[in-house]
């Protein structure tokens, strides 16, 4: 008898057909996947929020200018590293619950309980669900920061980089970090840190998007620097009409024409 | 090339990092699917092993940096090897992997150069001829499916030229003005470019120097096979000076703050 | 070892092969061809240098670009540059481009069952005077075509040039027909064009773009003149003439 229930969660019932596949060579199709550098630094303040704006899917760029800073609360964001769905499912659930609670306790949310419950789910999915995040906030107890693993481990310090570049971004956290840095300090040490995985890293690139959080203020900096314009193309790439050959031609009107007939009197609008 | 000495020569498990958050890559697999193959065995591991070389141009010359741990898997092995040598007047070579098969190289490299000398013609081989016969050197024993496992920096100053590259255990190789092995080519290389591209007419010896310190405490922070003592070499119109090993100064007073991993805060 | 690595010997395999990135291509017209690359070489996510050229003038008539793994592409370069000056010692003449061609053939075949990782492209001028291009796969099968791309960008640029180059799916207006060669002007345009929108999509490509020009004997350098940064690399005078073209591309 087949069975018509279909269990909550994530169905696992084609693993081991998929398993089977991949042995006799035929690749499961591959994820788009934020390639990446995502940065995060803690300053006198608040938090300062970077990532680049490439997404892959293996060597191609899927998309130049893509937004890897997710809205969590007001006060908190989070930037998502790997696969593109998984951190953006990830981080709108967690949004939306971070939503739910802020109403029912009547209080502004923290930033731990956002990284609590994104931990708990992630390692509920054992790693399944690929998003490596980096997760920054100010809250009542002043500013926080953290990154999550895909497996829901997690860690919290003042500076934090993940993703592909993330060594080229921890390199230049390490050399020029300071602690109780000005807003400006923070965020150009932000920007050289995404810039050195946009150009070292090849899974980094196009722009600089940085997000500023403080107890009362957020701004979101939309392509904040974009050192990576395309130059203009030597020639148009225009076609003359005609230029698709066709076999067939069938010409129809698209225009309908009713005629309206009237019956008894017209209601009463006035 | 993989840079991590423990996954070199196997074939890599795509399931650790499905999701490329971390910088490895994957080798085209293509192993031969030979019934012989358990007859012969001559492919290997590195085992005591060196990590990153850093290399820049200045001014002056070329300068170029290296810690002096030798790693035995995970265990601090040996603390006081050195990993930069000087070849002839002109060059100096830096390798990072096997340091045993960097031994065997130095051994053949000292041959060479006694050969040379003995020549008598007045020509000294430069840096730029090193290279090119260590290059011939790697490629011809990974063609023998032979490696020697390591890659490896060449730096000098010949004539008034300038002259760095690298090659390694598949015998590739390439310039640049700024070059790193290793987890440097991840984490100092970034820096390096940054600091010296378009400006290697106008370093000074002193700046030059203070980068390629602050890129090995760096390393020293983030590569977990590495030491705070290293030596740096440069390569001028004077010839070759290695120094003698320098020890870092680190500060690790921001942990004091640092509490737990999550909610904690006690 | 502590991790117990000693006590099971296990097989262990080591793969003499990478992939180092990059695209090249060439284009040939009616007195001239067109061989170009960019100058990024990588490994992984890695990019090694900014400057690593793929692109080698042979002669004053041929041009070789060559990419895949770069160890045995620079090898195969060298081979085949010490053949063509064997030949010179022998028959004091350069090679004529379609014997390089077969000779190249036979030296990537020669390493049939240890290949050369390299797909290679030879372009240049025929003893005819015509712009030749001369495609090979890794062992040697190769083939003359009017334009060809290969490399990590192939699947993107080789549809654009059969458009472009070919005019393929492009019907041509009523009573007319598409040009058998585009001008040199024309080809320099696509070229760069090719490289830019390579450099926007993969991440393999960019950093420098190096283009080669082979002019035929007695052509006139027209549509080369006002470039910037065009430099010439003939060695002889009163023959076919080789020039570079370097551009900046990308670096992200």
């Amino acid at each position: 008898m087949t069975s018509f229930y279909s269990g909550p969660g994530f169905d696992f019932s084609n693993t081991v057909r998929n398993n089977f596949l991949q042995d006799r060579g035929l690749p499961l199709p591959k994820a788009t996947s934020t390639g990446t550098t995502i940065v995060g630094c803690i300053y006198k303040d608040g938090v300062v929020l970077g990532a680049d704006t490439r997404a892959t899917e293996g060597p191609i760029v899927a998309d130049k200018n893509c937004e890897k800073i997710h809205y969590i609360t007001e006060s908190i964001r989070c930037c998502g590293a790997g696969t593109a769905a998984d951190t953006e499912f990830t981080t709108a659930l967690i949004s939306s619950n971070m939503e739910m609670h802020a109403l029912s306790t009547g209080r502004k949310p923290r930033v731990v309980t956002a990284m609590t419950m994104l931990k708990q789910m992630l390692f509920r999915y054992q790693g399944h669900v690929g998003a490596a995040l980096v997760l920054g906030g100010v809250d009542v107890t002043g500013p926080h920061l953290f990154t999550i693993a895909p497996h829901g481990s997690t860690d919290k310090l003042p500076y934090v980089t993940m993703g592909s570049g993330s060594l080229a971004a921890m390199a230049v956290f390490e050399a020029g970090w300071k602690p109780d840095m000005t807003r400006e300090e923070a965020l150009e040490l932000v920007v050289a840190a995404i810039s050195a995985g946009i150009f070292n890293d090849l899974g980094s690139g196009s722009n600089v998007d940085a997000c500023v959080i403080t107890a009362n203020k957020t701004e979101m900096l939309r392509n904040f620097v974009r050192p990576n314009e395309r130059v203009t193309k030597e020639r148009s790439y225009g076609f003359r009409r005609g230029t698709t050959a066709w076999k067939k031609e069938q010409i129809r009107s698209l225009i309908v024409s009713e005629e309206v007939v009237k019956h008894g009197e017209a209601m009463d609008v006035s | 090339m993989d840079h991590f000495p423990t996954n070199w020569g196997r074939p890599r498990n795509d399931a650790q990092d499905l999701y490329n958050t971390y910088p490895l890559h994957q080798r085209p697999n293509n192993t031969p699917k030979d019934v012989f193959a358990d007859g012969v065995q001559r492919t290997q591991q590195p085992i005591v092993t060196g990590t990153s070389i850093l290399a820049i141009l200045y001014k002056d010359g070329i300068m170029m940096a290296a810690d002096t741990l030798a790693s035995y898997g995970s265990l601090s092995r040996f603390k006081t090897i050195q990993r930069l040598q000087s070849v002839g007047e002109n060059t100096v070579i830096g390798a990072s992997g096997d340091m045993s098969d960097f031994q065997y190289v130095q051994s053949i490299l000292e041959e060479l150069m006694i050969e040379e000398f003995t020549a008598n013609d007045q020509n000294e081989l430069g840096p730029a001829e090193i290279h090119e016969y260590l290059s011939r050197v790697y490629y011809a024993r990974r063609s023998k499916m032979n490696p020697l496992w390591n890659s490896v920096l060449v730096g000098g100053k010949k004539d008034g030229k300038r002259f760095l590259a690298y090659v390694d255990l598949l015998g590739t190789t390439y310039s640049a003005s700024t070059l790193a092995t290793g987890y440097g080519a991840y984490i100092a290389l970034p820096l390096l470019r940054s600091a010296v591209e378009g400006r290697e007419d106008e370093l000074t010896e002193e700046q030059a120097q203070k980068l390629l310190t602050d890129c090995m405490r760096v390393l020293f922070y983030r590569d977990a096979r590495s030491l705070d003592k290293f030596q740096i070499a440069k390569v001028t119109d004077e010839g070759v000076v290695i120094s003698d090993p320098i020890k870092l100064d680190t500060t690790w007073g921001f942990a004091e703050k640092i509490r737990g991993y999550g909610p904690q805060t006690q | 070892m502590p991790d117990g690595s000693f006590s099971h010997p296990q097989q262990r395999s080591f793969n003499p092969y990478t992939e180092n990135g990059g695209t090249i291509l060439a284009i040939a017209g009616a007195d001239f061809t067109v061989i170009a690359g960019d100058t990024r070489q990588s490994e992984g996510y890695s990019i090694q240098t900014r400057y690593a050229p793929k692109v080698f003038r042979l002669t004053d008539r041929a041009v070789l670009a060559v990419n895949g793994f770069a160890a045995d592409g620079n090898m195969f370069v060298k081979k085949v540059k010490q053949r063509l000056e064997w030949y010179r010692h022998a028959h004091a003449k350069d090679m004529p481009l379609r014997a390089i061609a077969r000779l190249i053939q036979t030296m990537l075949y020669a390493q049939r069952f240890f290949p050369y990782y390299v797909y290679n492209i030879l372009g240049g001028i025929e003893e005819d005077g015509t712009g030749a291009v001369y495609s090979f796969d890794p062992v040697g099968s190769y083939e003359r075509e009017a334009c060809r791309a290969a490399g990590a960008a192939q699947s993107l640029v080789q549809p654009f040039l059969d458009n472009q180059i070919y005019f393929k799916n492009q019907q041509a207006a009523p009573g007319q027909s598409h040009p058998l060669h585009l001008p040199l002007s024309d080809v320099l345009s696509i070229v760069i064009d090719s490289f830019t929108s390579a450099t926007e999509r993969h991440i393999e490509v960019g950093d420098g773009l190096e283009m080669y020009v082979v002019l035929a004997k007695g052509r006139s350098a027209q549509g080369l003149e006002g470039g910037r940064g065009v430099q010439e690399l003939t060695t002889r005078t009163d023959g076919d003439r080789v020039f570079v073209i370097r551009r900046e591309l990308k670096k992200d």
